[in-house]
This record gives structure tokens, sequence and C-alpha cells, in this order.
């Protein structure tokens, strides 16, 4: 008997800690195979954030740090700086990424700090229940914006992937979806790129990943995956923001 | 032969610090601590070390946890108005048991306050550095050759205990110039079989602070705290000066202290016997001295540029065994030499 497919060892048996229907999970593998394919994971760090993916530290079978809410670029710099040989990686929410850690991932990516992000779109707060998160789309209803959000008073929704590929230090700058199988490959060829670019010492690498959150968007699972494509791939269109590797 | 130096406190403690085997420096600028992190970043390309210029003092102590976390000695430096936002680091570093070193600078507060030396920050050293049970070693260099032999017992208590040391500066030591021997040597770290590493050939190693059981973290906070009933046992530090027949008592540290210390000796030359217990160690706060000593003295007196910080652990200390006066300046004004007196006169008139 020949076995066709297995789990990747560098996700550890722990049962995930997330919703049903959330891509998180999607997420995880597609590092994960990424660094086993990459045969990388004896040398790979990885920096959990606050937010649901905060014990992503049981997940992946690897040397992982938690970090506190948003600095985990600062961590992942002190961890890259003493071992500059490794690979080093951040797994964060919008919450944690662009409201509270903002000044930490510019300035990683500012300094062009050889560090690999892996950035979790889902357009709201999941763990604390649904709160407005900085990528909460305008008109989108959360715990803290019941009546929508409303620009005038709650602001405007980051755009973290064009706001990164200005700076000269950010080499690598992609935002992908998990919504689909097709999407899916592509978001896994994104995520090595990513890695490479850090293999090559080229700089800061992100990956933009939007995701869902059927639970706190009050939705099916498919009826959240529809959600995402009809209006968060409108606000954040898809696409290479950045490849110092490639012609972009 | 060790070599003798004309130098900078701030200067001092870096050099001690790379002395340590220090390679990793990650700093943001603030008055009066400056000089500190301009010395490393001269030195350290030279060693070839790290030095990094963080965006904000939270980065730069959440990249002290990262570097702490692989096991290397790391340390930032910054004053008060910076210590405060470095809190939230700090009970990181504890919540993980990591050794990290942090140098205070201290200024005139609170909120922006002012660049004049300050010693306002005992409490956010000694007693509520941040979110948490916790507790750092809190050093209190009383010179310019103390910052550099307390920068070398920093991170050798720091690896030892795997807790973060402070040392708890002001704006005169680190400003002022005098000259130093390096006289100490590194002390080698421990194994570290926790940290985060590269080419492993082990099972995965976790840094982190979370404990989602309750009884899981209870059971961590006791375990971290029989740990440091043992730093408070072993590592508990002061100097006396004429301290074995004085009835009163003088508890000062840094700049305080040496101020205190001309007072002290003009005192008897009045025929007063005053004497000085210099905490070298503020947590541990050295208890059993300040006991010890109130078996013979009249009273104590705090003398401290805060509006009575330290006084509450002597009172606490000397259990009421003896009264306990505070001779205080304050917001970057130090105090003369001749206040001291005054207060040492009318302690000794009580």
């Amino acid at each position: 008997m020949s076995i066709v497919f297995q789990k990747t060892p560098v996700l550890t048996d722990t049962h995930f800690s997330y919703c049903p229907g959330c891509t998180h999970g999607i997420i995880h593998r597609l590092v994960a195979e990424v660094i086993q394919e990459m045969d990388i994971a004896n040398s790979t760090i990885g920096v959990a954030p606050v937010g649901c993916a905060v014990l992503a530290y049981t997940f992946f079978n690897l040397d992982m740090i938690q970090s506190p809410h948003g600095r985990a670029p600062a961590v992942a710099t002190g961890i890259k700086r003493a071992l500059p040989d490794g690979f080093v990686f951040t797994y964060q929410g919008d919450g944690d990424l662009a409201a509270i850690g903002t000044a930490e991932t510019v300035h990683a990516a500012a300094r062009g700090e050889n560090i690999t992000v892996i950035f979790v779109n889902n357009a709201i707060y999941g763990m604390t229940g649904g709160q407005m998160a900085p990528t909460t789309l305008p008109g989108q209803v959360t715990q803290t914006t019941p009546y929508g959000r409303n620009p005038s008073s709650a602001g405007y929704p980051v755009m973290v992937s064009e706001m990164l590929s200005t700076l000269e230090g950010t080499a690598y700058c992609e935002r992908v979806s998990v919504d689909c199988v097709k999407n899916i490959r592509k978001a896994k060829e994104s995520i090595r790129k990513a890695f490479e670019t850090q293999k090559a010492k080229k700089g800061f690498s992100l990956v933009e990943i939007l995701s869902t959150c059927p639970t706190n968007w009050g939705l099916s699972p498919t009826e959240s995956l529809d959600w995402l494509r009809e209006n968060m791939m409108p606000q954040y269109p898809l696409g290479v923001f950045k490849d110092k590797g490639g012609e972009v | 032969m060790s070599e003798k130096v004309l130098m900078k406190g701030n200067e001092a403690v870096a050099e001690g610090a790379i002395r340590s085997g220090c390679r990793h420096f990650f700093g943001y600028p603030i008055t009066p601590q400056n000089e500190l992190a301009a010395y490393m970043s001269k030195r350290m390309p030279k060693e070839n070390g790290v030095f990094l210029q963080a965006e904000s003092e939270i980065a730069a102590i959440n990249m002290v946890l990262g570097a702490a976390a692989t096991g290397v000695r790391a340390m930032t430096s910054s004053s008060s108005p910076g210590i405060a936002l470095k809190s939230e680091g700090l009970s990181y570093l504890a919540g993980c048991d990591l050794p990290a070193v942090l140098v205070n600078v201290q200024r005139g507060g609170p909120g922006l306050g002012g660049i004049q030396p300050g010693q306002a920050d005992y409490f956010i050293a000694t007693q509520g550095s941040g979110h948490g049970d916790f507790r750092m070693i809190v050093l209190a260099p009383g010179g310019v050759q103390e910052m550099f032999d307390h920068a070398v017992l920093a991170f050798y208590l720091a690896d030892r205990y795997r807790m973060t040391v402070m040392i708890l500066s002001d704006g005169i030591l680190g400003q002022m110039m005098e000259p130093v021997t390096f006289g100490n040597t590194v002390s080698d770290a421990p194994e570290k079989p926790w940290a985060l590493g590269i080419n492993r050939k082990r099972e995965k190693n976790i840094v982190s602070s979370l404990f989602l059981d309750p009884y899981a973290l209870e059971a961590q906070n006791f375990r971290r705290f029989e740990r440091y009933a043992e730093v408070e046992a072993n590592e508990a530090r002061f100097e006396g000066f004429m301290l074995d027949d004085a009835e009163i008592v003088v508890v000062a540290y840094g700049a305080s202290a040496r101020v205190a210390r001309n007072s002290i000796a003009e005192a008897r030359s009045q025929g007063i016997k005053a004497g000085m217990l210099r905490p070298i160690t503020l947590w541990p706060f050295p208890k059993e001295a300040c006991l010890s000593a109130a078996k013979t003295a009249k009273a104590f007196i705090s003398v401290e540029m805060s509006m009575g910080q330290m006084v509450k652990d002597i009172e606490l200390a000397v259990r009421c065994g003896c009264p306990v006066l505070l001779c205080n300046r304050v917001g970057g004004v130090v105090p003369e030499p001749a206040q001291v007196l005054d207060c040492i006169r009318k302690a000794a008139d009580l």
C-alpha cells in the first residue's frame, strides 16, 4: 500500500483551536508545508501573536515564542539578529499587526528586517469576540460598529500591503486569498516566495492572506467564502505589490 | 594588568556589558542615557555585535525578549519615561523566565518631568514593574566603577536566576566621569536548554507566558516565587559606612549616597554617631542589615530623590524598631550635604 497523502510533520497532532470553517487551519498547513518542502524546519523559529493564533506555538512543530500583542516583528527582529542563519516568521492577525503593532510592522519593513510575516486579514478581531479591526470594511457590522463602520467617525481600512510596498526595505509583498482551491495554491506559492526571499537575504517579506471568520461574521463557512469574495476582494485587491527578486 | 580609563558612567556600564559577553543591544534615544547607546553603537560593530536603534522603547524591549529567548546576553537602556513604556516587555520577560539586563538612568518625573537626575522610579523598579506578579533584581551603583561592575554582576545574576536585572542609575552617575578599572572578567553563561535555536536535533522548544489553565498558571507563579525567595536569601547586598556603632543610620543609594557620605563624615566630626547603610541591591532590599542596624540605632533617615519611596522599605525592614525620617529633594534637584547634615542633627536630637 502506498501513501498518497500525509500530514506535514511540521504541524503537531494537537487539535486546532480554530472555529469550524475558519481558514486559519488552511493557512497553518500552507506555512508548514512550505517549511517542510524547503527543508528548513530544523532552523525555523516562529513567533505567535496575540489573537486567534495565540496558540500557534502548540500547532507548529517548530521552536516557537509567544509575543506580546503587536510586538511580533520586534521579537522576530531580536531572534533574527541573534540567529541570522535561521528562518524567522511571525504569524499575525489584522488587529495585532495593523492596529496595536503598526509601528513594529512598519519599522521591521523599513529596516529591511530579513524575516517573513504571515498576515491573516479577516477584517475583524476574532478572539475577543468580533470587534472592529483596522481592516474592517466601511459599513461592516461588528460588535463595536453595531450600525456599520462609519468612516466619518471610525476611519477607513488600512491597506497593509499597499502601505508596506512603498518602503525600500520591503523585498516581497503579496496579497492572496484562501477562498478557493486555485487561490489556496497561489497562496502557498506566495508563502514559498516569501521564505525564499528570506533565504536569499533580500529583506522583509510579507504575505497578506484574506481569510474568513464565520463565527464573528455570523455566516456559515460557505457563506463566509462568498462574503470574502464579494466584499473583501473589491476592497483588498489580490496581487504582488513588491518583488525585488522578480520583475515587479 | 587591568586597564584604568576615565569615562562616563553611561559608558562604563556599556563597556561592562560588552566585557560580560553582551553582543546584542537594542535601544532608543532618551536623555540622560544617550551616551550609553552611542557607546554601544561605536563598540558593537568592532565586537561583531548587534547595535540596533529601535523605533520605540516598546520595540527595543521586545527585541531584547526575542534575542534573550535564543539564549544570548541581551540588553536595553532607557530613562524614566521610557521605562514605563517597557513595562509590558518586562512582564513578558518575567512570564517567560528569560534573563535580560536593563539600565534605567533615572530623571525627574512624573510625566515628561525633566532631564535632571531623579530617583522616583524606585517603586516601578522594585514593586510594580508591570502587570502581574513578578520581580526584577535591582542593582544600585554608587559610582562609575560600580556602573561597570554592576553590568558584569547583572549578566551573571540574570543568567543565574533567569530574571531581568535592572541597573537603577541616575542622571548624575550616568553623566559624571571617574576612573574605571576593567577588573572583572566575564562570567560563564550557564547552559540554556530552554532557548530557541537553529540546526536543531531535539524536540521543539516553546517560550511562552501563556497558561490558560488557572491551576497551571498558579503553579508557574509559585515556582517562580520560590526562585525569587532564593534570590532574597542569597543576593541582598549593601555597603556599610561607619555603620557599626551608628546611632543615626542614613540609608541612601546612587547619587544620594554620595552626598550623604560627606554629611556623615561631617556629623562624626561634630560628635554625632552617624553612619550609612548603602543598599547595593534595592530588590532584594537588605532587610536583615537594616533590622540589625536598628538594634543600636536611635533613628533611620532615608535620603532619596523622590517623595518617599525607598523609605517604605526601610520602615518595613526595621519593623517600627525606631523612627524613620525622610530627607529628600525631587524634580531633578539633588539634596545638598548641608540639608542631609541638618536632618542628621535633628534625628540626633530626637
